[in-house]
């Protein structure tokens, strides 16, 4: 009865994909879960030292609502070094609740209602909800495996209208595990100036490219800082994901509009997590990030191990070059994505998340996270191989 | 030593029982090259052994364990070296090292009981030529050895589904 007093707005956003899998997943014993979106370290112990002296030192207060100084100054600093991003820690950095609250405010501080704004597709499952409850309309552009699930300009411009605002993307991508060629990147760029578009680029998973390959950053491309803003934090690269530390870092113009949402919404993250952040970007300074280098290389190892398994179960599936997924095609065996893991998971006891639940683009896939220890990726395999070998019998 | 015999290093040391098969995918190099690379680690010694790390707590097999410390006067030709020798042809020593500080050599030591563990101190250790003092200290509960933590495992904290 209570309905009548909800947003229809709210109501009618559709519930996660995901769900259902996880309400599943836990009635199940000896249940293996490929669907899981974060790394399986801990947080490094320096880090989660560093936390506790923070507390035991008493700093228990209110922080400035951007995130503590010193944090923004060790982010300005990772960035440039990394990533050769210039941002003046003052004024265009706002410290937010993981990456999801910078998605969050970066929309609402720009879509007015009825602005529309570019999407890939498949992509990171929160976008389209968070373009909705901006008031704005999310327009999916699909990436296709045949060209490594890229962004391309020209499939943008097809969607451009003149109520087009903003292109938000995200590579390495979430579930792809694909990542963005420098020309695809120019192309868009070039784009964006022509339409006089921003871009919003969620890099979270930005330290994990591997095999000599590198995602560089959207804002450092020649004269995009001013129509950029970079979302980052600290969950896949350090591990931190219970922390929920994340930041945006936008032109000031910008900045200082989300940070009136923040303020008046979060106030400041969380001062224990911002001292630890403090600790990841420090210790990895003094120690050429020797923890995210030791974590990026044991994924990289079970990445091929996993590429390997997939394509060996005859699975097509272009190789991942980021994040910590591999994204198969399980178009071959005539299941739609959603009733694949279903039934994969009830008669297997494997958990993988279906492609649909990343837009209608993910239909036909399966996302598999290597964040997962090994032995148990291989049971895992040899469970999916008998599935897929008995749906070949049906 | 070359990058290569480093990573196939890491991934025995992880799991030394890992299939040639897997560690060549995961190191994206081809296994015959793998097969040779750990072949000539054991050639050249740098691999010696591959053992399980066992918890015996966990068993019905009873001894007991004692980390020794020994205080020696060096020899003048040959160091500690000859002493170590000396110490570790008994079967009661499961490891030897030199060390700095206040002592030199560190023992590991285990026998069936408690009796013929002490026995071993007095009667074989201590009156090895050259060991002025030793310091016996009991291992009474193991936590972590070789990188592995003896407790129950933690579980994965992580949900069974996340964005
Ligand atoms: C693409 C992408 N963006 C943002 C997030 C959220 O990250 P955070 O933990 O920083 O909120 C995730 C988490 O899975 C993600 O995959």
């Amino acid at each position: 009865m209570s309905e009548r007093f909800v947003n229809p707005t709210i109501s009618n956003l559709p519930q996660s994909g995901i769900r259902k899998f996880f309400n599943i997943a836990q009635e199940i014993p000896n249940v293996i879960s490929l669907g899981i979106g974060e790394p399986d370290f801990v947080t490094p112990y320096p880090i989660r030292r560093h936390a506790i002296d923070s507390l035991l030192n008493g700093e228990t207060q209110y922080t400035e609502n951007a995130g503590l100084i010193r944090l923004r100054e060790e982010i300005v600093y990772y960035l440039k070094t990394r990533f050769s991003l210039e941002y003046n820690p003052k004024t265009e950095i706002v410290v937010t609740v993981g990456a999801s609250e910078a998605i969050d405010i970066v929309l609402r501080a720009t879509l007015s209602l009825g602005d529309e704004v570019i999407l890939q597709d498949p992509g990171y499952v929160s976008y389209a909800p968070c373009i909705i409850m901006a008031g704005a309309i999310p327009v999916p552009v699909k990436t296709r495996s045949e060209n490594e699930f890229q962004l391309t300009a020209a499939d943008i411009e097809e969607k451009i209208t003149d109520k087009t605002r903003a292109i938000l993307l995200s590579y390495p991508n979430n579930p792809t595990g694909s990542i963005l060629s420098l020309e695809c990147m120019q192309d868009i760029a070039n784009l964006a100036v022509k339409h006089d578009l921003f871009i919003i680029s969620d890099e979270i998973y930005n330290e994990l490219v591997y095999d000599g390959n590198t995602q560089p950053s959207f804002a450092s491309l020649n004269g995009m800082r001013d129509r950029c803003v970079t979302i980052n934090g600290f969950s896949k690269a350090f591990a931190m994901t219970g922390q929920r530390v994340g930041y945006l870092c936008a032109p000031e113009g910008i900045a200082k509009q989300a940070l009136k949402i923040h303020q008046y919404t979060v106030l400041c993250v969380c001062r224990t997590s911002q001292a630890a952040a403090i600790a990841a970007l420090k210790t990895g300074k003094e120690t050429d990030y020797k923890d995210v280098i030791m974590m990026r290389e044991s994924y990289d190892r079970r990445r091929r191990l996993m590429h390997s398994a997939l394509v060996n179960m005859g699975l097509s599936c272009v190789e991942p070059k980021g994040a910590f997924y591999a994204f198969p095609s399980i178009a071959s065996t005539g299941l739609s994505s959603d009733e694949f893991c279903e039934r994969l998971l009830k008669e297997e006891a494997v958990v993988c998340v279906p492609g649909s639940a990343f837009g209608e683009g993910g239909e036909g896939h399966i996302r598999c996270c290597y964040a997962t220890d090994i032995d148990k990726m291989k049971e895992a395999f040899l469970r999916m191989n008998r599935f897929i070998q008995r749906l070949k019998e049906e | 030593m070359n990058n290569l015999s480093h990573k196939v290093l890491d991934i025995l040391k992880a799991d030394c029982r890992t299939p040639l098969e897997d560690i060549s995918v995961m190191l994206g190099e081809d296994s015959v090259k793998i097969a040779a690379e750990i072949d000539k680690l054991q050639k050249d010694g740098v691999i010696l052994k591959y053992m399980p790390v066992i918890n015996w707590d966990k068993t019905d097999r009873q001894f007991v364990e004692a980390i020794i410390e020994v205080k020696v006067t060096p020899q003048k030709e040959e160091g500690f070296d000859t002493i170590a020798k000396n110490i570790y042809q008994y079967e009661e020593v499961r490891s030897v090292f030199l060390v700095s500080g206040m002592y030199d050599l560190l023992i590991l030591a285990e026998a069936p009981t408690l009796k013929e563990l002490a026995l071993f101190v007095s009667e074989k250790l201590s009156v090895i030529d050259f060991v002025t003092a030793t310091s016996t200290s009991f291992i009474l509960k193991r936590y972590k050895q070789d990188g592995v933590i003896f407790e129950i495992p933690t579980r994965d904290r992580r949900l069974l589904v996340s964005p």
